[in-house]
């Protein structure tokens, strides 16, 4: 298999992940018990995926640039900055303290 | 927040619902254009060629996935292997699309088409709490990202900037920036999910010391299971 016999696979494979769920379970009522596990999965999965993008493979891709950006954001954020300019202030940081220390 | 979030959005007009979305995707956009300018480079330093890079970003449409798959191929693991780095980062897509859908419509097929527009961020901005989603909102949400993505992805291929001037301008915050303020306007919906937050995370520091990141996602996923103990999990408490 080449390149692009893998796009296709990796393609068909999101494909399938996406469909399966809204395909097989279609608009059947879900179990309250069902509905609040769905409802935790958004923050939860939101959680993972903040610690394992910042985290990096085994922890290799921890930068404290990226972390003192995102500590700029979430206060910036608490303290009602709009959600662009509070990302473009976390950017301004990050990019000094790379600056400063890089 | 109402005890039934879809009851309120009923009122609203899907053409309102689908803006409100496209309002939120241009943030998600622009932060997906700037992480696919980079996939871009990066698969065209690896010697994907230009068209491979943009076919990949236009029929996978996964940032993580095609990340992954790169990465393994760069790594010199295989194609078979690569294919399951990007299965596994991927897998956290039937849960989420299990979430969602109860409010897409029609038959299996089109709502297998509709499940299609689930992607991270605009699946958590359409979340409404109790588990609901606005549809409307997924779908304007992803209207706007799927292009940007494709357009950075070219961009990307065609100007090939070089990392260190990402990393020298902060860019590569942007799209954990984005999890992150999606995440904050969760833990604000309730303390059970502020729980299942910290357990998820948690679970995921630990398993990615040990397992790819695409595994450490679906066990995170696992604290999720606290809703199980019903009670006030989602709609309450809201800002």
């Amino acid at each position: 298999m080449n390149l692009w016999g893998a796009i296709a696979c990796v393609a068909l494979i999101s494909f399938t992940f996406k469909a399966a769920g809204p395909a097989l379970l279609g608009d059947r009522e879900l179990p309250r018990s069902a509905r609040g596990v769905i409802a935790l999965l958004a923050p939860v999965l939101l959680a993972g995926l903040l610690i394992v993008d910042v985290a990096g493979p085994r922890w290799t891709g921890l930068d404290w640039a990226l972390l003192a950006g995102l500590a700029t954001v979430a206060v910036a954020y608490l303290r009602r900055v709009p959600m662009i300019l509070s990302i473009a202030a976390g950017m301004v940081v990050t990019a000094l303290v790379r600056l400063a220390f890089g | 927040m109402d005890a039934n979030p879809s009851a309120d959005i009923d009122d609203v007009s899907p053409r309102l619902r689908f803006l409100a979305g496209v309002k939120v995707g241009v943030g998600l956009a622009s932060a997906a254009f700037v992480l696919a300018v980079t996939f871009g480079a990066l698969a065209r330093a690896e010697g994907w060629g230009v068209l491979a890079p943009i076919v990949c970003s236009l029929v996978v449409f996964s940032g993580s996935a095609q990340f992954a798959l790169a990465a393994a191929l760069a790594g010199g693991g295989g194609i078979p292997t690569a294919i399951m780095a990007a299965a596994l980062i991927n897998g956290r897509f039937i849960p989420m699309g299990v979430a969602v859908a109860g409010d897409l419509r029609g038959g299996r097929f089109r709502r297998a088409l509709e499940g299609q527009t689930v992607v991270d961020g605009s699946w958590a901005s359409a979340h409404l709490g109790d588990g609901r989603f606005d549809r409307w909102k997924l779908f304007g949400a992803t209207a706007v990202q799927w292009p940007a993505w494709v357009a950075g992805t070219a961009l990307g291929v065609l100007v090939a900037p070089p990392e260190k001037l990402v990393e020298a301008l902060g860019l590569d915050l942007v799209f954990p920036a984005f999890f992150l303020l999606l995440l904050i306007d969760e833990l604000r919906r309730s303390r059970m999910a502020r729980v299942a937050a910290g357990l998820g995370a948690s679970i995921a520091a630990g398993l990615v010391f040990v397992v790819p990141a695409g595994l450490a996602l679906v066990g995170a996923s696992v604290a999720a299971l606290l809703g199980l103990r019903g009670g006030d999990s989602g709609g309450g408490e809201a800002s």
